[in-house]
C-alpha cells in the first residue's frame, strides 16, 4: 500500500456548552468527534459518510487543522500537527486544501475570480513559472471555465461554475490532499455529475488524495476507493468500497444502504430496514455502542461495553467493524421495519 | 380526473424582463395516485404548485390557462373561495419544515388552528384532532408532544408534524414540494413510507416535486419531467425510468450514480447549464445542451417548439423519431457493459 499521508488517531473534538444566567459556565460538551481513527493514503479517495450531526464536517475541519482537537493526534506525513502553531502549519497549509459545500458563501463576492484563485499562491509565496496570472488562466481551463472570465465576479457565475472556481482555488497551490466537504450536495443533479467527473479526472491526472465527505451513499460509492461510515463522532465501519457496499457488517451501514432510493428499476431488490427516530444528541451520547438506541439487534452487552473497531472473521483486509453482533455475510432478504408509524 | 391543469402559463414581470417560469404546461392527477414532477432548479416545478394553490401575487405575475380541481376552475376564483380550498381541499408540505412552522406557537396550536378554521370545530375537539393526527404520522407520545414547539422537534419529526398539519382536514390533493430533500436518507425513507401509507388510507392525490429520481422510483405512479417551464416527458413511473425518451431525461438518469451501477464508469451528465427563463432558447428549449441536435439539423430543433407527443400516455417533446432513440439507447447500453 502507498504511504500514509494523513493519520488521525483517537481524535476528539468537544465543543463546550455554556449555561447559567450571569456567569456562563460550561455545563456540558458536544462530543462532535469522539475517538476517531482514520488514515488517508497518498493518491486515494476516502469517502466519509453519515447522517447530519454525526461529526463528518468537524472531522474534515480537524483534518485541515482549521480546528484544534481537544484530544488525540493528527499527523501529516508522520509529523504531529495536532497542536502546531500557525507558523508551524504554514508550509502544510498549501498541501492540504479544502472545497466547501456552499459555492455561494465560500467565495468573496467583492473579489474577482482571478484574485480569488490567485489568493492562496500569494499567501504561500508560490511563484509558478510564467507568473501567477498565467497559472490562474491555466487553472480556469483545467476546471472547465473560460480563461477570459479572469476579471469577472462570483455573482456572474452559476452554482456549478462557482464550485469549479472553488476547485481551481484549491488546486492553485498544488495540494497533496483535498478535503471536500459535501462538494456537490448544493448543486443540481446534472451539474453535480459534471463536478464529480471533474474531481475524478483531477485525481487521476494529478494524483491528489481526497477526503470526500458526503451524505449521499451513491455519490460516495462512485467517487471513493475506501469508505468510512460515521455515527455520533465515531467510525462504525470502514472498508474498501466493494467490501463495504456488498457486505456491510455493521447494522447501521446496512440500514443506511437499504434506505437509499434507487432509480434503477432493474436493480436487484434490496431488503428494507427502516430505522426508527433520529440520531441521538451528541451532548449525551448513549453508553456502550452509540447506535444501540436505534439498533434492532441491541442486547444488554451493547449498553455496557463499547465495541472496538476490529477486523471480523471472514472479512477482507482493512474491513473494520465496531459491533458486538455484526450482520451475517450472506445477508438474508428480510424486511426490518422499526418505525412505529409503519407497524401494522 | 381529479386535478386537470391545461396549458398553464405563468409569467413574472421583473426589472430584467419577463420571466417565463411556466409555459404551456398540461398534466392530470387522479385520486389515489401520485404524480412525481422532476426537474432541476428553475424548471418551474414550484411555480406550478404555487399556481395550483393560488399563491402568486396577481400584481407581479400573469397566469393563464386552466386549473380544474374536481371540475371546478381555480384560476380566477375569488380570494375567499381559494381560502376555503387551501388547507382544506388542497394542502402543501414544504421542503424546509423549520421555516414553514411558526416558532412562537406550539405544534398542537398550529394543527388545531387549521382544523378549527375549516371545519368550525370547538377548541377542545380541534386539540383532540391534533393529537390524533400526530399519532397517525408516527410521533411518539402525541399527548405530550402536542404542547411542544418546533425547536423541540428534530428535522424528521418536524416534517411529520408538517404532514399532520397538511392532512388534518383530509385534503383531496396534497402537494409535497421536495418533502425529503433536507432530511437524511434514513429519515427520508421513513417519510416516504409514511406518505405512501397515508395515501392508501385516505385516497388523496399527491403531487410530489423532487429532483431525485430514486425518490420518484419509490413513490410515484406517474412522472412529469420539466425543463425550462415545460413538460419534456410524461408517462407512468415505469415507462419513464425504464424507457426514457427525451434526451434530457437520459441526461438526468446518466447524472445520478446508483448503488447498482458498475463502479469506475464515468457519469454521463448533461453538458452546460439550464437556460435563463427570460431568454428561453427558441424551439426546443433543451437544444443548446442536447447531443443529438445534429441528427435532425439545427433548423428543426430551433424551429417550432416540440409538443408532448403522443398526446396521451407516455410522450415526450422531441422531434427525434422513436426508432432512432431506441438505437441511441441500445448503443449507450452496449458501451456501458463492454
Amino acid at each position: 500500500m502507498t504511504e500514509k499521508l494523513l493519520e488521525l488517531s483517537g481524535l476528539e473534538k468537544h465543543f463546550p456548552v455554556r449555561g447559567g444566567s450571569f456567569i456562563k459556565r460550561q455545563v456540558g460538551a458536544v462530543h462532535a468527534v469522539d475517538g476517531l481513527d482514520l488514515v488517508v493514503h497518498e493518491g486515494e479517495t476516502l469517502g466519509l459518510v453519515g447522517e447530519s450531526g454525526c461529526g463528518k464536517s468537524t472531522t474534515g475541519r480537524l483534518a485541515a487543522r482549521l480546528l484544534e482537537p481537544t484530544g488525540g493526534t493528527i499527523s501529516y506525513r508522520g509529523a504531529d500537527i495536532s497542536h502546531a502553531s500557525r507558523r508551524a502549519l504554514k508550509p502544510i497549509r498549501s498541501e492540504i486544501q479544502m472545497i466547501f459545500q456552499d459555492p455561494y458563501s465560500s467565495l468573496n463576492p467583492r473579489h474577482t475570480v482571478g484574485s480569488i484563485i490567485k489568493g492562496p499562491m500569494e499567501i504561500n509565496g508560490i511563484d509558478p513559472p510564467g507568473g501567477r496570472e498565467a497559472r490562474v488562466r491555466e487553472l480556469l481551463e483545467i476546471v472547465g471555465l473560460n480563461p477570459e472570465h479572469y476579471n469577472r465576479f462570483p455573482h456572474e457565475f452559476s452554482g456549478g461554475q462557482r464550485q469549479r472556481i472553488g476547485v481551481a482555488r484549491a488546486l492553485s497551490v498544488n495540494p497533496k490532499l483535498i478535503i471536500a466537504d459535501e462538494p456537490v450536495s448544493a448543486l443540481d443533479v446534472s451539474i453535480q455529475a459534471q463536478v464529480i467527473n471533474l474531481l475524478q479526472q483531477l485525481q487521476r491526472e494529478l494524483g491528489i488524495a481526497f477526503l470526500f465527505i458526503a451524505h449521499d451513499l451513491a455519490v460516495v460509492r462512485h467517487f471513493s476507493q475506501r469508505v468510512a461510515v460515521m455515527y455520533l463522532g465515531k467510525i462504525v465501519e470502514i472498508a474498501d468500497r466493494e467490501s463495504l457496499y456488498e457486505q456491510p457488517r455493521h447494522p447501521y451501514t446496512h440500514a443506511l444502504l437499504s434506505a437509499v432510493p434507487d432509480p434503477d428499476l432493474d436493480a436487484p431488490p434490496r431488503e428494507r430496514i427502516r430505522l426508527a427516530g433520529d440520531v441521538p444528541s451528541p451532548i449525551n451520547p448513549p453508553s456502550g455502542c452509540r447506535f444501540r438506541t436505534r439498533c434492532w439487534k441491541a442486547q444488554d452487552k451493547c449498553a455496557t461495553e463499547e465495541p472496538p473497531l476490529v477486523r471480523l472473521d471472514g472479512n477482507r483486509d482493512g474491513h473494520l467493524t465496531a459491533c458486538h453482533f455484526p450482520e451475517d455475510q450472506a445477508t438474508a432478504g428480510r424486511d426490518i421495519v422499526l418505525d412505529p408509524a409503519l407497524k401494522d | 380526473m381529479f386535478l386537470e391543469v391545461n396549458d398553464l402559463t405563468v409569467d413574472f414581470h421583473t426589472e430584467d424582463g419577463v420571466v417565463h417560469a411556466v409555459d404551456g404546461l398540461s398534466f392530470e392527477v387522479e385520486r389515489g395516485s401520485t404524480l412525481g414532477i422532476v426537474g432541476e432548479s428553475g424548471s418551474g416545478k414550484s411555480v406550478t404548485n404555487l399556481a395550483v394553490l393560488g399563491l402568486h401575487n396577481p400584481e407581479t405575475s400573469k397566469i393563464s390557462g386552466s386549473i380544474k380541481l374536481d371540475g371546478k376552475e381555480l384560476l380566477g376564483a375569488s380570494r375567499s373561495t381559494m381560502e376555503r380550498l387551501r388547507g382544506n381541499e388542497i394542502a402543501m408540505i414544504f421542503q424546509d419544515p423549520l421555516t414553514s412552522l411558526s416558532p412562537f406557537h406550539s405544534i398542537g396550536a398550529q394543527i388545531a388552528e387549521v382544523y378549527r378554521k375549516h371545519k368550525g370545530a370547538s377548541k377542545s375537539a380541534a386539540w383532540d384532532r391534533a393529537i390524533e393526527m400526530l399519532d397517525r404520522v408516527g410521533i411518539p407520545q402525541p399527548k405530550v408532544r402536542v404542547d411542544h414547539y418546533p425547536h423541540q422537534f428534530s428535522g424528521g419529526m418536524r416534517q411529520r408534524a408538517m404532514i399532520a398539519m397538511a392532512l388534518v382536514c383530509d385534503p383531496g390533493l396534497l402537494i409535497a414540494d421536495e418533502p425529503t430533500t433536507a432530511l437524511d436518507v434514513t429519515v427520508q425513507a421513513q417519510i416516504l413510507d409514511l406518505l405512501r401509507d397515508l395515501q392508501e388510507q385516505s385516497g388523496s392525490a399527491i403531487i410530489l416535486v423532487t429532483h431525485d429520481l430514486g425518490v420518484v422510483a419509490s413513490t410515484a405512479h406517474d412522472v412529469l419531467v420539466m425543463y425550462a417551464g415545460r413538460a419534456v416527458e410524461r408517462g407512468t413511473m415505469r415507462e419513464v425510468l425504464r424507457e426514457p425518451r427525451h434526451p434530457y431525461t437520459w441526461g438526468l438518469l446518466g447524472s445520478m450514480p446508483s448503488l447498482a451501477h458498475p463502479v469506475d464508469v464515468p457519469l454521463r451528465p448533461v453538458r452546460g447549464t439550464p437556460p435563463s427563463l427570460i431568454n428561453v432558447p427558441p424551439g426546443c428549449p433543451f437544444h443548446p445542451r442536447c447531443d443529438y441536435m445534429e441528427l435532425l439539423g439545427r433548423e428543426v430543433c430551433t424551429g417550432e417548439r416540440p409538443e408532448l407527443s403522443p398526446h396521451r400516455g407516455h410522450g415526450d417533446a422531441c422531434y427525434l423519431p422513436l426508432k432512432q432513440k431506441a438505437e441511441i439507447r441500445a448503443r449507450a447500453a452496449g458501451k456501458e457493459t463492454t
